[in-house]
């Protein structure tokens, strides 16, 4: 994980992406529709392989199919658990771009969510035109303020941004269960650790709710896609996004070149957290609307495969992050109908990240629908 | 910034930089002393004494006993001693050195006064630093081997995950030893299916890793909700007792602390060293480093560098796996979803803040063990201090840490790439 590293595996993800042209169906279609099949097929034989009888397998995978897009219901509860992946994982992919493994998404999207419940709580009265986006906002200054302490660090005294953010995330967490269980964060009527309730004039609107009462889509879907169009504006439309990229391609040159290492690693880290609270602002703002314990539930982690996944490119990113909420989605209810545990969707996970990573492995279980050698 | 940058201008950047660290150490050190003196000093009145032995030991070793408002001045006067020469002499390569003595120094002021006329059994705080740094050493070991051969493995958390699964599922049936056995065998395996990915189909590194943390987690969650709550009797393995190693078990604190342990303990101090021998005084050792600094010139002189780096990468995994086995059978006896709970991404930690060194990577896993039980039995005493923020304690000081240590932790050269035979 030196900087070597990170220029190394970034360029060469640079450069897979530009031999991945338009036409390439092989690579942007076939590859990733296969890897997700493979992932399906080993899944199956897994839970063969611990005793569930073959039509409870084909139970799961039809609730796994219906519970992610099988009805309404379904896509807002796939689009409900993309939203944070895909918001957390543009920050993470921001980094990766620039050079920087932010692996401390989790201890942003913590603190992004305390941001956002403070403000959320507070200032009764406000119409929510002016309430909701001082929430989002606090939220994504409470992640951009947490990853900056990183990025100022490895900036002034080149202090290894993975062991700072990897402190910073376990810090964040002593911090919220601290904060859950004192005023004026914790709720005055409960004993357990939980925080007031976010005001209903901060709460983003659920959209769909007005067809049937349960569906919890809400408007933080709008900011995941403002996000990643604003990503790609700033990472290949802006000089700023080019000076981000070159930092991350080679440092050196980068300041060979008059750019400022430091301001970049700093703005780098800060948006990135930025990202990552407003991650946490919307699972606080918009889906759980209080902050309990667990709100953070590893998403800052599986953003990291989201953002790996999607190749750090902000279209890839969104399209990960629909495919991974689609799996927590259908996991869900696969869990509730066919009794299967929701743990097998973290296996047919990882394995699609593997065989996504790993064309080769694909190549050699199907042969059929290449025409190109493999490289 | 100029374009061209010149090397004078470079140094005076590096200058400049290690100026600025050193005033920040100086003043990071002046604010602790004043904290010790107020909030320590100032507030303490009797005597804090330490117990050194155990309830039926060979020897009994009277308490320590501390006066605890003299001792926190007399800290709070070595640290201001410390911030001040920062300001005066620079002191650039003693920086890391002085901060780490000052907290150090600090943390037993904070240990008087918390003890303040009170007695805590330091010894059985140390006991237990030793048993709570072996996961995280041993994470931390099974990194410095990979990455000394070029391989970036972030899959320490599913290596020990995998192992803590296997040791208490096999330790449950046919016992404690092929459990262990076990742990270590799947272990090497998983750091065989990372060998696989990033040696032979060049996967990008970190890609493997997180992958396989997530495969770990999925399939020992899945096993354990799917099968170990119906066969109860597959999670109930035997755990290992601590063994007193004959004689040298009774020298008085000493005894207890090293000689006192279960198989874990002993199992990671002999790896420790086994690794430093291995790595730094055999030839194997020195050519599995030239392959993680520079793998082309290795391959030149006829160095397998594909074979170099599997051996090592499964050595890793069984290290991990040996490590893993302790959640279960070195403490519990049985298998909860997750239980490494991060301890892993602690070990890469501690490989980076122990710079790539197997001893480097102990020393730094014995700074989090000590934090770990520090809290733990400091509950006893009942602290003012909100529980939670000692536990962010170490955190904040590996951070302080970290940085204090400027530009000093050097990665392999050749640290993630993967290499292309010609």
């Amino acid at each position: 994980m030196s900087e070597q590293t990170k220029r190394e595996s970034l360029s060469e993800q640079l450069l897979q992406r530009a031999t991945v042209s338009r036409f390439d169906v092989e690579q942007v279609v076939i590859v990733p529709v296969l890897a997700v099949v493979l992932a399906l097929i080993i899944g199956g034989v897994v839970m063969l392989a611990t005793g569930v009888a073959p039509q409870a397998v084909a139970q799961s995978y039809a609730a796994l199919f219906t519970g992610s897009l099988g009805s309404v219901y379904a896509l807002s509860e796939t689009l409900t658990a993309a939203t944070p992946l895909t918001l957390a994982a543009l920050g993470i992919a921001l980094g990766f771009r620039a050079g920087l493994f932010n692996i401390g998404a989790e201890g942003q999207i913590i603190l992004g969510g305390i941001g956002a419940v403070v403000v959320g709580f507070s200032f009764a009265g406000l119409p929510i035109y002016l309430h909701l986006p001082l929430a989002l906002l606090a939220g994504a200054l409470g992640g951009a303020a947490w990853a900056a302490i990183a990025g100022w660090l490895r900036a002034a005294t080149g202090a290894h941004e993975v062991i700072i953010t990897i402190m910073l995330n376990l810090t964040s967490m002593r911090l919220l269960t601290y904060l859950l269980r004192n005023p004026p964060i914790q709720n005055p009527e409960r004993t357990d650790p939980i925080s007031k309730s976010v005001l209903e004039s901060a709460q983003l609107p659920h959209l769909l709710d007005w067809l049937e009462p349960n569906l919890r889509l809400d408007a933080g879907i709008f900011v995941a896609i403002a996000a990643v169009v604003f990503v790609y504006w700033i990472l290949f439309r802006t000089t700023i996004g080019f000076e981000f990229r070159a930092s991350g391609l080679n440092p050196d040159a980068a300041r060979y070149a008059g750019m400022r290492s430091g301001f970049i690693i700093v703005a780098v880290m800060a948006l990135s957290g930025a990202l990552a609270g407003l991650a946490g602002a919307n699972q606080v703002l918009g889906v759980i609307g209080r902050v309990s314990p667990n709100f953070s539930g590893g998403i800052g982690f599986d953003a990291i495969a989201v953002a790996l996944l999607g190749r750090s490119h902000p279209v890839g990113v969104l399209i990960a992050g629909l495919l991974f909420g689609a799996l927590q989605a259908g996991g869900r209810q696969m869990q509730a109908s066919a009794g299967v545990s929701l743990d097998l969707i973290s296996i047919i996970q990882a394995l699609i990240i593997i065989f996504v990573a790993a064309p080769v492995l694909i190549r050699k279980v199907f042969p059929w629908p290449f025409r190109s050698k493999a490289k | 910034m100029a374009v061209t940058e010149t090397a004078p201008a470079r140094t005076k950047a590096i200058e400049h930089s290690r100026r600025r660290q050193t005033l920040i150490t100086g003043w990071l050190l002046l604010v602790l002393a004043a904290f010790v003196a107020v909030v320590f000093g100032l507030d303490s009145s009797g005597n804090a004494s330490f117990r050194l032995a155990f309830p039926g030991d060979a020897f009994a070793v009277p308490n320590l006993v501390v006066p605890a408002a003299p001792y926190a001045y007399a800290v709070a006067a070595i640290l201001a001693f410390f911030g001040a020469r920062h300001f005066m002499r620079g002191a650039a390569r003693w920086t890391g050195w002085l901060l780490g003595i000052g907290l150090l120094l600090a943390v037993t002021a904070f240990l008087t006064w918390a003890t303040d006329d009170k007695s805590f059994s330091l010894t059985g705080m140390l006991q237990a630093t030793l048993v709570r740094a072996v996961p995280i050493a041993l994470g931390g070991l099974a990194g410095v081997l990979c990455e000394r051969v070029a391989v970036v493995n972030i899959a320490i958390e599913g290596m020990l995950l995998a192992g803590a699964f296997t040791g208490a599922v096999v330790g449950s049936v046919i016992g404690g030893i092929g459990g262990l056995a076990s742990a270590v065998l799947v272990g090497g395996l998983f750091g065989l299916l990372l060998a696989v990915l990033v040696v032979t189909y060049r996967i990008d590194q970190i890609i493997a890793g997180v992958a396989i943390n997530l495969l770990v987690l999925g399939l020992t969650s899945y096993a354990s909700s799917q099968v170990l709550t119906t066969y109860r009797h597959l999670n109930n393995a035997p755990v290992f007792q601590s063994i007193n190693i004959p004689f040298v078990s009774d020298i008085p604190v000493i005894g207890p602390i090293l000689f006192q342990q279960n198989i874990f303990v002993y199992g990671a101090i002999i790896m420790v060293a086994l690794s430093t021998y291995y790595l730094f005084y055999t030839r194997s050792g020195l050519r599995a480093r030239a392959v993680g600094e520079h793998p082309e010139a290795a391959d030149t002189l006829g160095i397998n560098v594909y074979r170099l780096r599997y051996i090592n990468v499964v050595i890793g995994g069984m290290v991990a796996g040996f490590g893993g086995a302790w959640f279960t059978l070195g403490s519990v006896g049985r298998f909860d979803d997750n239980m490494t709970g991060g301890r892993g991404f602690i070990g890469l930690a501690a490989m980076i803040f122990g710079r790539w060194h197997p001893v480097g990577a102990l020393m730094a896993a014995l700074v989090f063990g000590f934090a770990d039980s520090l809290q733990q039995k400091l509950a006893i005493l009942g602290t003012p201090i909100p529980s939670e923020f000692l536990a962010m304690a170490p955190y904040l000081a590996t951070i302080v840490l970290v940085a204090g240590l400027i530009g000093r932790s050097r990665p392999p050269a050749a640290d993630g790439k993967p290499y292309v035979k010609e």
